[in-house]
């Protein structure tokens, strides 16, 4: 059934269609109207779940991390510096393998205090082990919400679900809410083989030695390293697991086959812009617009941020003169952290293409669609010709 | 930048139910086979009586621009005293329409080369049962006999659906009223 909701809302159906079971969080703008929902859903019964209000994003982290060691499904959102106050936990929540999934709404970082949108919080932490998914719409919103769950139990890994503050979050439109029975067969409940038990009582996550050693059963336990290399080995897996999961909501739900990038009008494109979030749909009246004056020109949305989906981008782009690259943060003192990966995939390929970087939209500064198309004309027109650092749009000072 | 879509601006004040009034025409719109609806409020703080403004897109195909709207085709104004505070005919496109709520009839209102539609919501409301100062549904009536863009049954069925448990009735009522009390003034 198709509603018409805002992004919020449908970020907290989907957590209710895939019964969560813990539910801590901290409100802070935009993410506000998502926990608020969630409370009302507990609270009137609709999840049965346990909605655990907390002081801070600390606490909210750290309280999943023990919920989902004690072996349920634990949700928490946050947005901005929310996400930075959470970090030591985010961190922790990946070493212990820990399948809880948030969302962002993404927001600028303050100082100076913006609520606006960009998405530097995010891209911020894209060096935790999250795994990032990005939506560009409501459905996507809900949608990547029931497959995190999944993805998140299948790997053993936490996922993060991204979508841009106020334009998506606080916008409304229509989506279909998938039904619940559905939702059941494609996400089996969380049993995990290890968890808390009082009844079977174990370590967890204790202090590990720099070298591998004997465990307690005899058999040689990985040191810290070891670990971590696992870690790094099944996040790479994880590009093949999603598209796998992607696969099996598609033939559930009849949407997806977007699972890691999202192209349009690239196959016969000879410019590609890319970028991440709602901003590569706002593209697409741009790219219509130069296609009518037979520019030929495609926007890809890169999905899954971590891992890096580096084989599916350097396929996108083989061939193709110049790929456009869009942001809404930076690796400051650097480059678009989005540029210089694609940039680093690329560097093995053969037929290179050009690639350009603009940084845009920070604090929530306005994106006009004349601006972008001014940005793409120029990078078509002169695709040799650009330096190796960002232009920055829209800067009226 | 495309054609295709028709860009509604909803002025009102904090409190006021300008979003609930635009939601409630989208959920119209898309039953009416709009399949592109979006709706995006004023982004960032909002403050009771202060005035805010709600952007309406909507299309047969779906929208991917959520920029808020800068050339309406129309514009909705629930409360005439924001005339002296906000220039809602801002970026209005050449033969657009006003919609406004207010009391003295259409013949006092002007807006350069406009189309001005003119009715007292806030009367209305109070006919229908409805507290003072309740006004956003009956400006969806005004709305709908003034644009011809989505039919007041469906208009009325949307409110009902929105306002449930909340006076259903005397809301639907109050955009009936408007709608048979809305007067339209096209400039020669």
């Amino acid at each position: 059934m198709h509603i018409i909701e805002s992004g919020n809302v449908a970020a907290a159906t989907g957590v209710k269609l895939a019964r969560a079971q813990v539910i801590a969080a901290y409100p802070i703008t935009p993410q506000t109207p998502l926990t608020e929902k969630l409370s009302e859903f507990v609270e009137s019964g609709a999840l049965k779940a346990e909605y655990i209000p907390v002081e801070s994003e600390h606490s909210a982290m750290a309280v999943c991390i023990a919920a989902s060691t004690a072996g349920t499904r634990a949700f928490t959102a946050t947005s901005a510096n929310g996400l930075l106050y959470m970090v030591e936990q985010l961190h922790w929540a990946v070493g212990a393998r820990l399948p809880i999934v948030m969302c962002v709404a993404n927001r600028g970082i303050g100082a100076p205090w913006t609520v606006w949108n960009d998405q530097q919080d995010t891209i911020s932490q894209r060096d935790a082990g999250w795994i990032q998914i990005y939506a560009n719409d409501h459905q996507q919103i809900i949608d990547a919400v029931i497959k995190a769950f999944r993805l998140a139990q299948t790997v053993s890994i936490p996922v993060m679900v991204c979508y841009d503050g106020y334009l998506l979050s606080h916008t409304y439109m229509p989506f279909d809410v998938p039904e619940q029975s559905k939702v059941d067969s494609f996400l089996p409940a969380f049993a995990p083989t290890h968890f808390l038990d009082p009844e079977n009582p174990g370590n967890f996550n204790t202090v590990t030695l720099p070298d591998i050693r004997p465990g307690v059963d005899g058999e040689m336990a990985p040191g810290y390293i070891e670990i971590r290399h696992n870690l790094h080995q099944d996040l790479r897996a994880t590009l093949d697991t999603f598209v796998e999961i992607d696969k099996a909501f598609e033939k559930e739900f009849g949407r997806g086959g977007n699972p890691l990038v999202e192209k349009y009008r690239c196959d016969d494109a000879d410019f590609v812009a890319v970028c991440i979030g709602s901003l590569s749909y706002q593209l697409r009246d741009v790219i219509d617009i130069m296609r009518e004056n037979d520019v030929k020109i495609g926007v890809m949305g890169v999905q899954m941020y971590r891992p890096f989906p580096d084989k599916a981008i350097v396929d996108a782009l083989r061939g193709k003169k110049c790929a456009i690259v869009f942001e809404k943060a930076l690796s400051y003192g650097n480059q678009g952290a989005l540029y210089a990966d694609i940039k680093a995939a690329l560097y093995t390929s053969e037929k290179k293409p050009r690639i350009h970087n603009y940084i845009l939209g920070l604090g929530g500064r306005e994106i006009k669609t004349q601006q972008l198309l001014d940005a793409l004309t120029a990078s078509c027109t002169s695709p040799d010709t650009f330096e190796d650092t960002p232009r920055w749009i829209g800067l009226k000072l | 930048m495309r054609k295709d879509i028709i860009e509604i601006r909803w002025h009102g004040r904090g409190g006021q139910g300008a979003i609930t009034a635009a939601k409630i025409v989208a959920n119209a719109a898309f039953v009416s086979g709009y399949k592109g609806v979006v709706m995006a409020p004023t982004f960032g703080t909002e403050r009771r009586g202060a005035p805010v403004f709600t952007s309406l897109k909507i299309s047969r195909e779906k929208i991917y621009d959520l920029s808020p709207i800068t050339t309406p085709d129309m514009v909705i104004v629930l409360d005439h005293s924001l005339l002296d505070e906000v220039n809602v005919t801002a970026g209005l496109k050449e033969n657009g329409l006003v919609v406004l709520n207010a009391p003295k009839p259409v013949s006092e209102y002007t807006f350069d080369g406009m189309r001005v539609a003119v009715s007292d919501v806030t009367k209305h409301a109070v006919e229908a049962g409805l507290p003072p100062g309740i006004v956003n549904s009956g400006i969806i009536g005004a709305f709908a006999k003034a644009s011809g863009l989505v039919d007041i049954d469906v208009l009325v069925q949307a409110i009902e659906d929105e306002f449930s448990g909340k006076k259903p009735e005397k809301n639907a009522k109050a955009a009936r009223i408007a709608y048979e009390n809305t007067e339209l003034k096209v400039p020669k």
